[in-house]
C-alpha cells in the first residue's frame, strides 16, 4: 500500500509542477504588466517598482524564485495591487471559512447522496424509488449559482429563517444555505450513480448466495453489497470535490463568506496576477492531494487493483 | 432474425388446426422473408423514440429554439433599447406586462428582457454548441490516435491527459479570459480546449477494442495509411460512444459558461448569456424585481433538463450496454 501512494505520489509532483509552470508562463504572456494603468508611470518609477518585486530579472530566474519560496517557505509572493497584503495574507484569511463549509458541504452531498441511492435501490420500483429518481434528475440540473438566488429568495426573503449572508464565526444558521447551494447537485449526481451501482451489485451471483445463505436483508446490504456498490461513487467524488472547490467561489461571492473565492474573482477582475497565480496553484493542489486521496481509497475498495 | 421467425411460427402452426388460420400465418412468413434487416442505427432511432422523456425533451428544445428564432418578430423593443420613462422605478413599473410592450419586464438597465432573454439564450446555446464541437473534434482525434498507435505515444498521450484532467479547469479558462481579451472567441477556445479531455479516454478505450479487427487488419493489408485508418475505418465506429458524450457535453458546456458568466468574468456588456442574466438578476432580488432571476432561469432550466433528458435517452438507445 505504501509503495502504491509513493508511486502516485511521484505522479501528483509533476501534475502540480506542470500547473505552476503553465500558469506562471501565461501571467508572463498577458499584454501590459501588473503595473500598467491609464496614466503611465515614468519610466524611471516603473523600473525602480520591476526591480523591487525582481521583475526586472530573466524569466527563467523569476520562476526558479518563485519556485523555491513555495517549496522551502510556502510563500507565494505580494500582491502587486495590494502594497500592505501578500497572496498568504489573503489564503490565511479565508482559507479557514473555505475548509469549514466545503468540507461540511461536501460530507452532507457524499452522505446523503449515498443513503438516498441505497435507499431507492432498495426500494427499487417502489413509489420512494420514482420519487428519488425523479428528484435526483432535476436537481442535476441545479448548480450552486442557481440554487443560491432560490434559497435565499425562499428563507430569507419569503421566510425570512435564515440570514442571507455573511459568517460570523461559522454559526449554523449562516452555514445551511451554503451548504445546500453547493452540495445539492452533487448529492443528486452521487445519489444516482449509487443506485444504479447498487441495483446492478444486488443482481450478482455473490449477492444470490448470500441470500441463498439465508442471510438477512440487512447484513446482505451492509456486508456484502455496499463495498462494490461505492466503487463507481468513489472515481465520482474526485470531480464532484474539483466541481465543490471551484462552486466555493460563487458562495463566497453570494453569500459573502469570506472565503478565498471572494479573493480570487477580485484577483481576476483587478488583473492582480500574483495573487491569481498564488490562489490558482492552491486550488489545483487540493485538487491533485483529493484525486490523490481518491486513488487511494479506491485501492482500497477494489480487490482488482494491485500495487 | 429470419431463422427465429420461422421457427416460432411452425411452433404455433403445430397447434393450430383451423387452416383458414395456418394460410394466415403462412401469408405473414412469406412477408416475413420479406422483412429487410435492421440496421443497427434504425434499432437506435427505434429505441429512442419509445423514450417518452427524451422525445417530450426534444420537442421543447426545439420550441426553445423555434423560440428564439421567431421570438424577435413579436418584440417591440430591441435588446438595446433604454426604456427612460421607467428608469428609476422597476421595481413598481417595470414588471412584465402585456401592454407595455415588455413580455418579460426590464433589466437592470431599463433594456427589455424579453429581448435580452432571446439574446442569452442565442449565446447560451451558440456557447453549448461550438464548445461540444470542439471538444468532440480534439478529444475524438487525440483518443482516436493514442489509442490506434498505442505502445509508448498512447502512454504519453495519455499521461498528459492524466495531468491535464487533475488541473481544476474552471480556474484555467477564468486565467485565459483574464490574459487574454475577454471575448467570444476566447471562451469558446477556452471552454473547448479543456471539455476535450473525458472524450479522449472513452474514445481511446473504444479504439483499443476496435483496432484488432478484421477491416482494420484489411484496411492494412491493403497499404492504407494510418491516419486514413483512423479517419476512416476508426472513427465512424466511434460514432455512437462519440453522439452519446456529445449530447452531455452540451449541457456541460452551457452551465460552465453560466458559471463563468456569472462570476462576471465571461461575455461582456453588451452581449450577453444565460448565466449573466441569472446572475443580474439574483443581484436585484432583494429589490422586488423577481421576474430578472425568473425568466432567464426558466429557460436555463428548461434547457439544461431537457438536455439531460436527451442525452439520457440517447445513452440508453446507442449504448444499452452502459445501463
Amino acid at each position: 500500500m505504501l509503495r502504491y501512494i509513493a508511486r502516485r505520489l511521484l505522479v501528483a509532483v509533476p501534475t502540480l509542477l506542470v500547473l505552476i509552470i503553465i500558469a506562471f508562463f501565461l501571467m508572463q504572456t498577458a499584454p501590459g504588466g501588473p503595473f500598467t494603468s491609464e496614466r503611465p508611470l515614468p519610466p524611471q518609477v516603473l523600473a525602480n517598482i520591476e526591480a523591487r518585486y525582481g521583475l526586472d530579472q530573466p524569466l527563467l530566474k523569476q520562476l526558479w524564485t518563485y519556485l523555491v519560496n513555495i517549496v522551502t517557505q510556502l510563500d507565494f509572493g505580494p500582491s502587486y495591487q495590494y502594497k500592505d497584503r501578500s497572496v498568504n495574507d489573503i489564503i490565511a484569511a479565508g482559507f479557514p471559512v473555505t475548509l469549514t463549509y466545503g468540507s461540511i458541504s461536501f460530507l452532507v452531498a457524499s452522505l446523503v447522496g449515498i443513503g438516498l441511492g441505497v435507499l431507492a435501490a432498495i426500494r427499487h420500483n417502489t413509489l420512494l424509488d420514482y420519487i428519488a429518481v425523479g428528484a435526483t434528475f432535476s436537481a442535476q440540473a441545479l448548480p450552486n449559482f442557481v440554487m443560491a438566488p432560490i434559497l435565499i429568495f425562499v428563507f430569507t426573503l419569503q421566510l425570512g429563517w435564515l440570514p442571507g449572508g455573511g459568517w460570523n464565526d461559522g454559526q449554523w444558521q449562516y452555514l445551511v444555505m451554503p451548504v445546500i447551494a453547493l452540495s445539492t447537485s452533487y448529492m443528486a449526481s452521487i445519489a444516482r450513480i449509487t443506485r444504479a451501482s447498487m441495483l446492478e451489485v444486488m443482481n450478482s451471483n455473490f449477492i444470490r448466495t448470500a441470500r441463498a445463505k439465508g442471510l438477512p436483508d440487512s447484513a446482505i446490504i451492509w456486508r456484502h453489497a455496499l463495498k462494490p456498490t461505492l466503487m463507481p461513487v468513489v472515481s465520482y467524488l474526485g470531480p464532484a470535490f474539483v466541481g465543490m472547490i471551484t462552486g466555493s467561489v460563487i458562495i463566497d461571492i453570494y453569500f459573502s463568506t469570506g472565503g478565498i473565492g471572494r479573493g480570487y474573482v477580485n484577483s481576476a477582475l483587478n488583473r492582480d496576477y500574483s495573487v491569481m497565480l498564488g490562489l490558482t496553484i492552491l486550488y489545483g493542489a487540493l485538487t491533485i492531494l483529493f484525486n490523490l486521496v481518491v486513488d487511494v481509497i479506491y485501492a482500497w475498495l477494489d480487490p482488482k487493483i494491485r500495487y | 432474425m429470419h431463422g427465429s421467425t420461422r421457427k416460432s411460427g411452425i411452433d404455433r402452426m403445430a397447434l393450430v388446426s383451423n387452416t383458414e388460420q395456418v394460410d394466415r400465418i403462412a401469408e405473414k412468413l412469406v412477408e416475413a422473408e420479406k422483412i429487410k434487416g435492421r440496421s443497427l442505427w434504425r434499432d437506435s432511432m427505434d429505441r429512442f423514440l419509445r423514450n417518452k422523456a427524451a422525445v417530450g425533451a426534444m420537442i421543447v428544445l426545439f420550441l426553445v429554439v423555434l423560440f428564439t428564432i421567431i421570438g424577435p418578430y413579436f418584440a417591440q423593443w430591441s435588446n438595446e433599447e433604454i426604456d427612460w420613462d421607467r428608469m428609476g422605478n422597476l421595481a413598481k413599473v417595470g414588471a412584465p406586462s402585456i401592454e407595455n410592450g415588455h413580455y418579460f419586464g426590464l433589466d437592470t438597465n431599463s433594456r427589455d428582457l424579453y429581448a435580452r432573454t432571446i439574446q442569452g439564450i442565442r449565446t447560451s446555446l451558440l456557447v453549448g454548441v461550438i464548445g461540444a464541437v470542439v471538444a468532440v473534434v480534439i478529444g475524438t482525434l487525440y483518443g482516436a490516435v493514442s489509442g490506434f498507435v498505442g505502445g509508448r505515444i498512447d502512454n504519453l498521450m495519455m499521461r498528459a491527459v492524466d495531468i491535464l484532467i487533475a488541473i481544476p479547469y474552471m480556474f484555467v479558462i477564468i486565467l485565459l479570459m483574464v490574459i487574454f481579451e475577454r471575448s467570444f472567441f476566447m471562451l469558446f477556445v477556452g471552454i473547448g480546449i479543456v471539455g476535450w479531455l473525458d472524450m479522449s479516454r472513452i474514445v481511446r478505450g473504444q479504439t483499443l477494442s476496435l483496432k484488432n479487427r478484421e477491416f482494420v487488419e484489411a484496411a492494412h493489408a491493403g497499404g492504407v495509411g494510418w491516419f486514413t485508418i483512423i479517419t476512416r475505418h476508426i472513427v465512424p465506429n466511434l460514432l455512437g460512444v462519440v453522439v452519446v458524450y456529445a449530447t452531455l457535453l452540451v449541457p456541460a458546456m452551457i452551465l460552465t459558461e453560466s458559471f463563468i458568466s456569472f462570476l462576471g468574468l465571461g461575455v461582456q456588456e453588451p452581449n450577453t448569456s444565460l448565466g449573466a442574466l441569472i446572475s443580474e438578476g439574483a443581484g436585484t432580488i432583494l429589490y422586488g424585481t423577481m421576474w430578472q432571476l425568473g425568466f432567464p432561469l426558466f429557460f436555463f432550466l428548461v434547457i439544461i433538463i431537457s438536455l439531460f433528458f436527451i442525452g439520457d435517452g440517447l445513452r440508453d438507445a446507442l449504448d444499452p450496454k452502459d445501463r
